[in-house]
């Protein structure tokens, strides 16, 4: 699979990036945001849909533990310090379903820390 | 030599283990003999793995609490002694709690303690190092990543466990970079690790995250064997030259890698306990740089 077709662009962000950049949110092209909370040992939500070809910022905030998150078939990872929020920024251009999974060991749940990515048309 | 050769007649004909693999570069080794040196001296090694002692359920393991010591009967009982034993981490399995992990610690130890050979070497895994940076661990078994050398052949101890994010990290990547460059490029190298330092699966954590890194350091010596756990079974890839070689569990097995949705343990079959699980011996044919694994149940059959 070719990573760099199928995300056309990706960009992994601190809290505070965005807190420098708000000011300028209504200037930026339109993008859907999609806020998911990492907790032991679950995301919510764990299962999320995107169109093909629409502009993503996944916005994730670990609520306790230093988890990560990780989805390995596409080489795409963020650390999810507690408290501070990682902005997964990408464009799917393909369809399928891609799997994401916690990759900081946080504890006796962590291997079922897990979610999917569904690409519909 | 000649005692080696016996041995593995001995396996043969009394149809124990199976040989199933034998690792090495055959007839590229002899070069690595530096003038005047004595000859090699050949012996094998146990590599037990994953352990998990803590671990509570019934339907993967309805003798979690004696497999580890069918496990240590069986290699007491081995017709000849091995040289050493290496335990490849997961000794304990997780728990959040530092006094149960302490005393998961401790019993472990006081099981392994009745083996007979007493050169026995540990490592972590994840489920005993990673939620205290391998500070448990230290207190009862000492370092986490080390060298030893035994009869001609380097033996490496790489520490991909401590660090949560499953990796090595730069500190050790220059120590191993540091010990390496001591080493002839011929010398007979064995690595142990945890987890695979190649990407085998990523999603279900079978991966080192800066395993390529080791790998390039490893990959100018000529001789360098891995041998790790973590997956719960037997892989034997080659990265180069490099083989790899991860061990079955002493407590439950996994699937292979993306064969069922997730990495569940595989359930317990009455009709034939202990499937899946065991231990292996490892012979070192020093001169040619080959070692012959042969895989052991934990109970004979």
């Amino acid at each position: 699979m070719n990573r760099s077709s199928l995300w056309m662009s990706v960009v992994v962000l601190t809290s505070a990036f965005i807190a420098s950049t708000a000011g300028y949110v209504t200037a930026e092209p339109t993008e859907r945001v999609i806020k998911i909370t990492a907790k032991a040992f679950e995301y919510v939500p764990n299962e999320i849909t995107l169109k093909k070809g629409e502009l993503v910022v996944l916005e994730l905030t670990s609520q306790d533990l230093f988890h990560g998150f990780n989805i390995s078939d596409l080489g795409l990872r963020a650390d999810l310090p507690p408290g501070k929020t990682a902005r997964v920024q990408l464009t799917p251009d393909k369809t399928g379903d891609f799997e994401f999974h916690c990759d900081n060991f946080c504890g006796i749940g962590h291997e079922n820390m897990n979610g999917v990515i569904h690409v519909v048309e | 030599m000649k005692k080696q050769m016996d041995r593995r007649q001995f396996l043969k004909l009394a149809g124990l283990g199976g040989v199933v693999f034998v690792s090495g570069l055959a007839g590229c080794a002899s070069a690595g003999r530096k003038p005047g040196a004595t000859a090699y001296d050949d012996f094998y090694f146990v590599q037990l793995s994953d352990t998990h002692w803590g671990f509570e359920g019934e339907a993967v393991n309805p003798d979690a609490k004696g497999t580890l010591k069918k496990a240590v009967a069986a290699v007491n009982n081995l017709n000849e002694k091995p040289d050493f034993i290496m335990f490849t981490g997961d000794l304990t399995h997780i728990t959040d709690d530092p006094k149960i992990r302490r005393q998961r610690l401790a019993e472990f130890r006081e099981i392994v303690s009745e083996l007979k050979v007493t050169n026995v070497h540990f490592m972590p895994g994840e489920h005993d190092a990673s939620l205290d940076r391998g500070a448990a661990f230290q207190e009862f078994f000492g370092k986490t990543h080390y060298t030893f050398d035994h009869k001609g052949v380097h033996f490496i101890v790489v520490d991909n466990v401590s660090d949560p994010g499953a990796k090595i990290g730069d500190e050790q990547l220059q120590w191993l970079s540091a010990d390496l460059q001591q080493q002839d490029k011929d010398a007979r190298i064995v690595v142990f690790t945890h987890r695979p330092l190649w990407d085998l699966y990523p999603k279900w954590d079978w991966a080192t995250r800066d395993g390529a890194k080791a790998i390039d350091l490893l990959m100018p010596y000529n001789n360098v064997t891995v041998f790790y756990g973590h997956i719960h079974q037997e892989n034997h890839h080659m990265t180069g030259h490099i083989a790899h070689h991860s061990a079955k569990s002493l407590i439950f097995p996994l699937p292979v890698a993306g064969s069922q949705p997730k990495r569940e343990p595989l359930p317990w079959d009455a009709s034939q306990p202990y499937r899946g699980l065991g231990y292996r011996s490892v012979e070192a044919e020093v001169e040619t740089a080959e070692y012959v694994i042969t895989e052991y149940p934990v109970l004979k059959g």
